[in-house]
């Protein structure tokens, strides 16, 4: 029989029992749609992350101190406190690195900042002009300090939003004092907003200031805490990486059997870290929803085992004026298909549609992948072949004479 | 023997039941001619079933040799048994047997369904001609369920010439009918036989049925006891 005829049978003999056919289709649209909404929602917050991340700066470089000591037993040291990083380290990564385009020494500190009667305890990151550009951080007021501040040591500093609206309500703080820590300082500019970071930390409660003053005024220590630097674009942080640490272990004096003093950490790895991590959500959540599919095929297995029970006799009169077991098999799997694909284009459209509704009302990010609604149609018409196909079996199998008597 | 339409000799069938063997048919020997409207008789448990079974090619005998239209039935596959039926036989059944919520041009057409040769178009002039021969042409949109019992019998009557078998296989096919209405659709038998000259074999256990057909084959105990034209 030909193709066309078989589907035309198939919608005619769904047409006969729409009710049950649509409540057979519902595990399957139910199924899909809950693959594609969780899939969605799994990739927005993957994205959601990934732009975070990148909003510190996608080619940032972070260097922390690390300990290549173990005492006794094994036991690390502590690599708080550790003072391996100098200003040396600056002037040689500045002079040799080839992948880098800025770096910047960082030393902090908390305290309280003080303005008039208003304080609030805050961080103060003491920096080189240069890591404005490295965090990509434009200034919303005001000026930046310069290298002859940092040269200086002069008592200059750029604010964070949280810092203005918690000790200047509603004042101009640019060419105010404020103190932290009982140290004066002028403000010169005011930071744009840049909001939480991946961590959830918010990076607008800060007070930046040049690394020296930092240094000399409130930490008084020689060394630097952390260093900062910019790959030349987000591709090229692993080979920043290596060089940077060739760099370091040099000026470090580091014999080759020593391990790293430092560690390097780019933001590339930490993208990774953290798209993993909701890929393994975003798999989890669509291993739920593929088990509702699955679930939604047994029922269509289920309803088409009672439909050639119900039309043995259609299925004995079909044989007896000259339907082979081949015609009945593709009658009754291509029934299971409709079925199945039709759930699954009405799955599809719920599926985007739920989507769609909690990014509006519940302001999570979504994103509909292609991918996704590709793999759940796939997943769907196999579902149809693989259980439809022993109910259609079965009904290809009946032997004429019996299904005709059947009652 | 070419120009028979059935020609059976010595046809046995078998069955096992557990131990036992059933012996259903025990040598049935007739031939049918072109044009001959039989009716094949017998009470319940004369090897009546069998042997309509066996002529509808639904089933195989287990010896002898049963021809149809020059084709040697026992020899097929059971899928060149569904294109033989699909070809040459046309059934009619006691319960009719037709799609429900299914048109009665629809179900005519079916047969023609199994037949890739067929283009949609000659499908359905060939089932509106078959509906008109059995005087249903103002009836084609018609459902089952909108239809008395001898206008549904008819509709299945037009399904079994729809294909333009050799011969018309029908099975009680007045059986769920009332007696006037049996009397129709046995004269709309005699009229297919006598005027379009269709082969018709007809099996019942009615006597008066039996009347309305050319010759009479008596079966009992799965033997031919009494062959006779009326």
């Amino acid at each position: 029989m030909k193709l066309f005829n078989l589907i035309r049978i198939a919608w005619k003999a769904l047409q006969r029992n729409k009710l049950r056919a649509f409540l057979t289709m519902l595990g399957i649209i139910i199924g899909v749609a809950a693959v594609i909404a969780m899939v969605a929602i799994g990739q927005g917050s993957k994205q959601s992350i990934q732009d975070q991340l990148s909003s510190m700066g996608s080619n940032m470089i972070t260097i922390r101190p690390s300990s290549n000591q173990t005492v006794g037993g094994g036991a690390r040291l502590d690599a708080s406190g550790l003072q391996s990083l100098t200003l040396e380290d600056i002037k040689a990564i500045q002079k040799q690195a080839t992948y880098i385009t800025a770096v910047s020494p960082a030393v902090q500190s908390r305290g309280q900042v003080i303005n008039g009667a208003s304080n609030w305890p805050t961080t103060i990151q003491g920096v080189s002009p240069d890591y404005l550009n490295i965090r990509n951080w434009p200034l919303k007021d005001g000026i930046a300090f310069t290298q002859e501040d940092v040269n200086a040591a002069d008592k200059v500093c750029l604010i964070g939003q949280t810092v203005v609206d918690n000790i200047f309500a509603g004042e101009d703080p640019v060419g105010k004092i404020i103190r932290f820590n009982k140290i004066p300082f002028k403000v010169i500019g005011v930071l744009a907003e840049k909001g939480e970071n991946a961590f959830g930390q918010d990076q607008d409660d800060i007070v930046i200031a040049p690394y020296t003053t930092v240094q000399k005024r409130i930490l008084a220590i020689p060394y630097i805490q952390n260093i900062y630097a910019s790959a030349i674009d987000e591709n090229s942080s692993a080979q920043a990486t290596a060089e940077i640490t060739g760099i370091l272990r040099a000026s470090h004096k580091l014999k080759a059997t020593d391990e790293d003093d430092f560690m390097v950490r780019t933001q590339a790895e930490l993208i990774n870290t953290f798209s993993s991590t909701s890929q393994l959500l975003t798999v989890l959540l669509a291993a739920i929803a593929g088990i509702s599919l699955v679930v939604g095929g047994i029922g269509i297995m289920n309803i088409m085992y009672v439909s050639v029970t119900e039309r043995t006799k259609e299925i004995g009169l079909r044989m007896s004026i000259g339907a082979r077991g081949m015609d009945i098999l593709f009658q009754f799997l291509i029934e299971a298909i409709l079925i199945s694909i039709t759930g699954g284009i009405i799955g599809v459209i719920l599926g985007i549609s739920a989507s769609r509704l909690v990014t509006f009302f519940l302001s999570w990010p979504t994103l509909v992948s292609q991918s996704s609604i590709m793999l759940s149609f796939m997943v769907c018409a196999v579902t149809g072949v693989f259980f439809g196909y022993y109910p259609a079996q079965k009904a290809s199998r009946l032997d004429p004479i019996e299904a005709l008597r059947y009652e | 023997m070419t120009n028979k339409i059935l020609s059976i000799q010595n046809l046995k069938r078998e069955f096992r039941m557990g131990a036992e063997t059933v012996r259903a048919l025990k040598g049935v020997s007739f031939d049918v001619e072109p044009g001959e409207f039989v009716t094949i008789m017998g009470s319940s448990g004369s090897g009546k079933t069998t042997m309509l079974n066996i002529l509808g090619c639904l089933d195989k005998p287990s010896d002898g040799i049963y021809l149809l239209d020059g084709v040697d039935v026992g020899k097929l596959s059971r899928n060149e048994l569904a294109v033989l039926r699909n070809h040459k036989i046309g059934f009619v059944f006691q319960a009719y047997n037709l799609l429900a919520r299914t048109s009665a041009l629809e179900n005519v057409e079916l047969p023609l369904l199994y037949n890739a040769a067929i283009s949609s178009r000659l499908r359905r002039e060939r089932a509106v001609k078959a509906l008109q021969a059995v005087k249903l042409g103002d009836r084609l949109d018609h459902l089952p369920n909108q239809l008395s019992g001898g206008q549904q019998q008819r509709v299945a009557i037009a399904r079994a010439l729809v294909n333009e078998p050799v011969m018309i296989l029908a099975d009680e096919a007045t059986g769920n009918l009332d007696t006037r209405t049996s009397y129709e659709i046995m004269a709309l038998f005699q009229e297919l036989n006598q005027q379009q000259g269709k082969t018709i074999v007809f099996v019942t256990h009615e006597p008066d049925i039996a009347a309305f057909s050319s010759r009479t084959i008596t079966l009992k105990d799965g033997k031919v006891i009494r062959d006779h034209r009326n």
